[in-house]
């Protein structure tokens, strides 16, 4: 039942983005359209569970005094593996998401789970807290990206949902919009939790 | 002339954390008061033009060389923990008036995707030396002006009354947004 805990708490009750407020950046930069969101979400998850994996295997060997350094290794070789695979295999949104793909290892949710979790958890736990928190940062970045490609481009998926040359809310796929949607989201978040006394 | 434009383009119309997205963590934690915004933003200007020239340095003459070039980011931040520390104890022993006004926003840098994320823009940009530097000093001066101009509307935030829901991280992102789109009235200043 515990075990359960942990990878649903991130989902809603402790989300990443929208509760605890980590990993600011990416959130606001690649969210312009829904699969970027997925696609941000999901390089981020692995690296998250496998970087989780491992520090909660190396947590007995690591001294506690270059812990940090230690972490950052192991997250930054993690970011190098999705860097390269992603450059081979999905070129487009390689280079849609850019310069966040490296930037992940300064992820803050990442380096965060390594010491607030994984150095202190069985490999089992860490990696199901590693998916929950992963999947919720997902779920919340594609959100976004949604409601940003829609009411910016008229879109979803790349499925139009309104004509060709209907105008739409240019703003929300540039910087501004980003900024707006992210505080009201939050903001919504905040109601729903005192509403249901989260 | 060419150093003239970067430097425009890099302190407004591409304005690091309203534009580009990068260094929204203490752009958001860290501008409460104009005060405390001057001395991260002196911190970070220190860090990144110091960054910059290292990790140019690193890429020119290792892993371009070596052909490690996927090395890259583990040895850029690695290179940028490193430094914060250098200077850290340096500042402490050799400048320590300096350091009381740095000091507690030093270790903070390191998390600062800005730092790596612009190490990484200048070697994809294919910048000399120079150039490098340069545009660090200015991506970072940039950051500070944002952190200012965000700090005193903030203290102004303070004493009006915010709904409840929206206190905090919402009302700061809205502000941000605001002046983000401030920001993109400069967006033809430089042809």
């Amino acid at each position: 039942m515990s075990n359960m805990t942990h990878l649903t708490k991130g989902l809603f009750k402790e989300n990443p983005t929208f509760v605890l407020v980590l990993g600011t950046c990416p959130t606001l930069a690649v969210t312009t359209a829904a699969m970027n969101g997925i696609g941000m979400g999901l390089a981020t998850t692995f690296v998250l569970v496998f970087s989780n994996m491992f520090i909660a295997l190396l947590k007995n060997v690591i001294p506690d005094k270059v812990r940090i350094a230690a972490f950052i290794v192991v997250i930054a070789t993690f970011v190098t593996i999705v860097d390269l695979v992603m450059k081979a295999y999905t070129p487009g949104l390689y280079k849609t998401l850019g310069i966040f793909i490296p930037l992940i290892v300064v992820n803050c949710i990442i380096l965060g789970r390594a010491e607030a979790f994984a150095q202190k958890n069985s490999v089992f736990n860490s990696i199901l807290d590693g998916v929950g928190m992963g999947l919720g940062f997902t779920l919340a970045l594609t959100l976004m990206g949604s409601i940003r490609e829609i009411l910016g481009n008229g879109s979803i998926f790349d499925i139009r949902l309104i004509s060709q040359d209907a105008k739409t809310i240019l703003m929300f796929i540039l910087p501004p919009g980003a900024f707006l949607t992210y505080g009201y989201l939050i903001a919504i978040m905040n109601r729903i939790k005192e509403r249901n006394n989260i | 002339m060419d150093l003239i434009k970067i430097v425009i383009l890099a302190l407004v119309v591409n304005n690091v954390v309203l534009a580009q997205f990068l260094g929204i963590c203490p752009f958001l934690g860290v501008s409460n008061k104009v005060q405390t915004s001057l001395g991260m933003g002196g911190a970070v200007i220190f860090v990144m033009a110091l960054a910059n020239l290292v990790t140019y340095l690193i890429q020119v003459y290792i892993l371009n060389p070596l052909h490690i070039e996927f090395m890259q980011t583990i040895t850029f931040i690695l290179i940028i923990a490193f430094l914060v520390q250098v200077v850290e104890i340096i500042l402490k022993k050799s400048a320590p008036s300096l350091y009381q006004a740095l000091g507690i926003y030093l270790p903070l840098i390191t998390t600062n995707c800005a730092v790596l994320g612009i190490a990484i823009l200048a070697v994809q940009k294919n910048y000399d030396l120079v150039t490098s530097v340069v545009y660090a000093s200015a991506i970072a001066a940039g950051f500070t002006l944002a952190m200012i101009l965000m700090a005193g509307i903030r203290e102004q935030l303070e004493l009006t009354g915010i709904p409840k829901g929206m206190k905090g991280f919402p009302i700061s992102l809205i502000t941000a947004g605001l002046l983000s789109l401030a920001f993109m009235g400069f967006a033809n200043l430089v042809k």
